[in-house]
């Protein structure tokens, strides 16, 4: 989502040319015997592969690439002008790693990794290159990182909470398990972006505009087709397909009008603010705001409203709240206006947060939005706020071990264990399941 | 207008390796969810574990053809048995939850980087058919008639697809006539009256499991045959698509999903050769070609609500065998 593993800050130029000359007349002076020639490796091989590191026009020595392929290893060190070269004993396919250990502080392999597939063409030499960069590889301290990371999943987690909230009222109040609501969020974001780039709006009225419509969206969702299949008697299953089947054609309708491509909210990319160790752009800061003073004023509605009361004891047991003479569906009709609203909301929030608006951007976030909900307890509206801060720090603490592909593994991981030794989530009531 | 070309194109998929691999998941999940019950919204993992599970054990293990084989089934019967475990004990709706969290952890363990070596990552892999063509007894030539004309390895890949899928129907077939099946079925109906009996229920729905994932599994190698392993074509969406063929032709049913998978490919294929043609010759000029593409989604999305809430025993089911569990 937002910063890759090896945290790469860009350090001032002039600070790294400066290093990068210490650090040559450095290694200069230590390694200035022996090292003139180059060291070559598997002279007695036909086949060669070799490169070429430099760094701003100047050759590094002593970094160590490694040769590995058709069941052979070798490695060897760059020499004094930079270059290496190993021999081979068999046309192929090769990998070569550089060790980034082996550069010199400042310097980091930019683009395509530190590991290159190379095969032989028609000639016997290979020349494999490494595209280097200035960059700061692991300066940051692991604590300084899991502080950072921390605030982000903070971010990440409230923005989530905002979806979670809305998919956990409505599980609770109809029973319906609601894939639908990836394209609610989307939604949001699809809305702002209309209003505040293609119309012009200043951006705080185009969220609200978005957010107005979105709750717009969720009542005639509701009265258009969920209230009619409540009335027909539909059950809990049919009903989650029909949901399935409305975020399909949904997404796709909104890949129809706004095409496959990422467009940026205004604002996106703001420069990051520093508070000690951590850094947070004025954007996170008042999505993290937002994001509290919402989730304050949903639990207000919750526990102290009118409304908010018989929205719970729907949530609780429909019949017995309809026995007492709540209005079910009007509690209903509420709950889908509200959770589309927060929906949207929190489309704009992870619109920021990814960064960048996209037609499929809702699908992506709604296995985590699920995950959040089941972990917290399905159908309880705390539970849903507790589960998506678990989740959303999970994702971007787990980056600290794992690469930053696989970090919502790690949280769907952690759903499955969850629901292994507590089924019925965090909050939720022990009850029978199964 | 190219009608003879649309039709052709839409003929072909009637009988085509992708066709028979949507009806061989869509029959494993027949058996989930038709006969048992079981929301699986994983069967997009159980057909990339068969996909990768074949690929990587002829391209990184040289493993011969039922090698590949037997590893992409067992992988898929470890899979059942980590999704099955934690969730069959619970509410139904806990199982899609984890089978679709389970199915998004596959395909994102075949695309990180971290495994690339094995996985190619987002590129997927190829380069795995040799084995397959070397067991092709048909001589070199062209076989079939019209727009059913193959080569050699084609024609074979169909014979060897469309067998399986009807070795599959047939097997269905028979085992939920057995007892077996009539379990299943009640576990459908009526759990706790067939926990009375004194039956198993979790080790009856742990059997179904595997017995639709591994169907799954092997629609995934035939989907893979004709074509490279990629990550991107297992997302979530493909479950839903297998959801879409089996409810149209009907949950509870063994014609169903075949007859359903082949309507859906050839419409599918219809539809889109007749938008794209209808765009080129300017018959639709707010449209562009690519539109044309999503608004067959945006069709297929409203065809699963549609079916669900009109027709839910689908084209083949009977409306007295429940459609959907509670």
């Amino acid at each position: 989502m937002k910063s890759t593993l090896t945290a790469q800050r860009y350090v001032p130029r002039m600070l790294v040319i400066l290093l990068l000359t210490l650090l040559a007349a450095f290694t200069m002076a230590t390694f200035s015997v022996g090292s003139a020639q180059a060291d070559e490796v598997g002279t007695e091989y036909d086949f060669t592969i070799s490169g070429n590191v430099k760094f701003d026009g100047k050759p590094l020595d002593g970094v160590a690439v490694a040769v590995d392929g058709n069941s052979y290893k070798a490695d060897t060190v760059t020499d004094a002008d930079g270059k290496w070269s190993i021999g081979v004993p068999e046309k192929g396919t090769y990998k070569v790693t550089l060790d980034e250990e082996t550069l010199p502080k400042g310097v980091i392999v930019a683009k395509g990794g530190n590991v290159i597939n190379t095969e032989f063409g028609l000639t016997d030499r290979r020349s494999v290159n490494f595209f280097l960069g200035e960059g700061v590889r692991n300066t940051v301290s692991f604590f300084d990182q899991f502080v950072n990371r921390f605030f982000n999943g903070l971010n990440f987690g409230l923005l989530l909470a905002l979806a979670a909230i809305g998919v956990s009222l409505i599980f609770g109040t109809t029973g319906l398990s609601n894939f639908a609501h990836a394209e609610l969020i989307t939604f949001g974001a699809l809305m702002t972006l209309v209003f505040s780039v293609n119309l012009g709006l200043p951006i705080w009225l185009a969220i609200l505009i978005a957010i107005a419509l979105s709750g717009v969206f969720g009542y005639s969702l509701d009265a258009v087709l969920w209230k009619p299949l409540r009335r027909k008697g539909v059950a809990v299953i049919p009903l989650m397909i029909v949901s399935i089947g409305l975020s399909l054609a949904l997404r796709y309708l909104y890949q129809y009008f706004f095409g496959g491509s990422t467009s940026q909210l205004p604002g996106a990319g703001m420069a990051d603010l520093k508070f000690g160790p951590i850094s947070l752009s004025p954007i996170d800061l008042a999505s993290m705001g937002i994001s509290i003073v919402v989730l304050l004023a949903v639990a207000y509605f919750l526990l102290r409203t009118r409304i908010g009361k018989a929205t719970r004891a729907v949530s609780d047991n429909p019949s017995l709240a309809s026995a007492s003479g709540i209005d079910v569906d009007n509690v209903i009709r509420i709950v889908w206006v509200v959770g589309a609203a927060l929906a949207g909301l929190s489309g704009v929030l992870w619109a920021y947060f990814r960064p960048g608006v996209s037609w499929d951007m809702g699908f992506q976030m709604l296995l985590l939005v699920f995950a959040a909900v089941t972990l917290g307890g399905l159908g309880t509206a705390f539970g849903a706020l507790v589960g998506s801060l678990i989740v959303g720090l999970f994702v971007e603490l787990s980056t600290l071990w794992l690469p930053s592909d696989m970090k919502i593994v790690g949280a769907l991981v952690i759903l499955i264990l969850v629901l292994l030794f507590r089924p019925q989530g965090i909050l939720g009531r022990k009850e029978r399941i199964g | 207008m190219d009608w003879g070309a649309i039709f052709g194109n839409a003929a072909v998929e009637l009988i085509s390796p992708t066709t028979a691999a949507y009806a061989l998941a869509a029959l494993g999940l027949a058996v989930h969810f038709g006969y048992t019950g079981l929301l699986n919204f994983g069967q997009a993992g159980f057909m990339a574990l068969g996909a990768y599970g074949y690929a990587i054990s002829i391209l990184t293990f040289g493993f011969p053809v039922w090698g590949a084989f037997l590893v992409g089934v067992g992988a898929s019967v470890v899979f059942a048995l980590i999704l099955g475990i934690p969730t069959l004990r619970l509410r139904a709706d806990y199982l899609a939850i984890v089978t679709i969290a389970a199915a998004e952890i596959v395909r994102l363990l075949f695309t990180t980087n971290t495994f690339a070596s094995v996985t190619g990552s987002a590129n997927g892999l190829s380069g795995y058919k040799n084995e397959f063509a070397a067991l092709n007894p048909l001589a070199d030539g062209t076989y079939g008639f019209g727009p059913f004309t193959n080569n050699a390895y084609d024609t074979w890949l169909r014979i060897v697809a469309w067998s399986i899928v009807i070795i599959a129907a047939l097997l269905v077939w028979q085992i939920m006539r057995s007892p077996w099946g009539r379990v299943i079925k009640g576990i459908r109906e009526d759990e706790d009256a067939v926990r009375a009996l004194g039956k198993n229920v979790y080790a009856y729905k742990m059997q179904s499991l595997i017995f639709g994932g591994v169907l799954g599994t092997i629609a995934g190698m035939i989907f893979a045959l004709p074509r490279a392993v990629v990550p991107s074509n297992y997302q979530t969406t493909l479950t839903f698509f297998i959801y879409a063929i089996l409810l149209l032709g009907g949950a509870a049913t063994v014609l169903g999903p075949i007859i359903g998978s082949m309507i859906f490919w050839v419409l599918l294929s219809f539809f889109s050769g007749f938008i794209a043609r209808a765009v080129e010759a300017g018959w639709l000029p707010f449209m562009t070609g690519i539109q044309g593409g999503q608004l067959s989604f945006i069709l297929v999305g409203a065809a699963i609500m549609a079916i669900v809430i009109f027709r839910p025993q689908g084209i083949f089911g009977n409306k007295k065998e429940l459609a959907f569990v509670r």
